[in-house]
């Protein structure tokens, strides 16, 4: 769903879910909270551990401390 | 999975039904997407020869309309062309302003013909440039389960792919198969019976309709 912007800024999708990622989640979970479908949730989720603003957990995914910043100062 | 054709030319093997769907990772209107990212929802995968041609907007307006109720079905829809990204978006926009319709589905840019390949959607006897109109019907366990392929000249009727998810979802629940223009709510076909002891039964069991041991139908 196309969540990091080119100069690493989160989109409007990519904060939809950092957002629904203030308590941890699964993928199922996330796209229940975004309203969004399982495989945008799975490409936004791609994106954003790459950009380093998530990571996976053994229940799901989590924001890193930058994906905390990132939605501080949106 | 490559082979090689009549003139010693190395070309990947078409799909076949019942094999897993061919991987991929494609550029799309939506971002970077996987065959992956569908695993655990029914997917129909549809090709079309270009962007800003008629029978492909009425298409893709159909199609749009029709997403809500291809999502009842947990089926998601998945466009593709040899198209620029940037193409699809002016499109996919025109489409919009013009016809009243937003396309809310992701559109692949196969420029590089990556899937198109992969799935055998280019015809050289129908155009070596475009693909043809395909639709790929890939189950949540991602198996390919139905393949249509129709010519740049005819456009499809989403009815009918609708009609196609929601018969192979029936036989998947129940264990039955469809008959000729099954519509949901009609009843379904019985396997036949495998043996003449079955064969017997078959026609004497309560609840079913027979036009003869081979053929039974019953209603879900």
């Amino acid at each position: 769903m196309a969540c990091v912007n080119p100069d690493g800024s989160p989109s409007p999708s990519g904060l939809l879910l950092l957002r629904a990622l203030e308590r941890p989640g699964s993928e199922r979970e996330l796209a229940g909270r975004t309203g969004r479908p399982l495989f945008q949730v799975r490409s936004g989720l791609r994106e954003l551990e790459s950009a380093g603003l998530v990571r996976a957990i053994p229940a799901g995914f989590e924001l890193t401390e930058g994906g905390r910043e990132r939605l501080a100062v949106a | 999975m490559m082979t090689t054709d009549g003139n010693g030319a190395v070309a990947p093997r078409l799909p076949r039904l019942g094999e897993p769907a061919p991987a991929f990772e494609a550029v799309t209107t939506q971002g970077t997407l996987r065959l992956e990212d569908f695993a655990g929802s029914w997917l129909v995968l549809f090709s079309h020869p270009a962007d800003f041609t008629p029978v492909c907007t009425t298409e893709f307006a159909a199609f749009a309309k029709a997403l809500p109720r291809f999502r009842e079905l947990e089926c998601e829809l998945l466009g593709l062309s040899i198209d620029s990204v940037y193409s699809h978006i002016a499109w996919m926009r025109n489409v919009e302003e013009k016809l009243g319709v937003k396309v809310e589905f992701p559109v692949i840019a196969d420029l590089d013909r990556q899937v198109a390949i992969a799935y055998g959607m280019i015809m050289p006897g129908e155009s070596r440039t475009e693909t043809v109109r395909c639709v790929f019907v890939i189950d949540d366990r991602q198996t390919l389960r139905a393949m249509i392929y129709y010519p740049l000249t005819t456009g499809r009727n989403v009815e009918e792919i609708l009609r196609l998810v929601k018969a192979l979802q029936v036989a998947d629940r129940s264990s039955v198969a469809t008959p000729a223009n099954w519509v949901e709510g009609e009843p379904v076909i019985v396997p036949p019976p495998l043996t003449q002891e079955a064969a017997a039964q078959r026609v004497a069991t309560p609840g079913l309709e027979c036009v003869d041991w081979y053929l039974c139908t019953r209603t879900l």
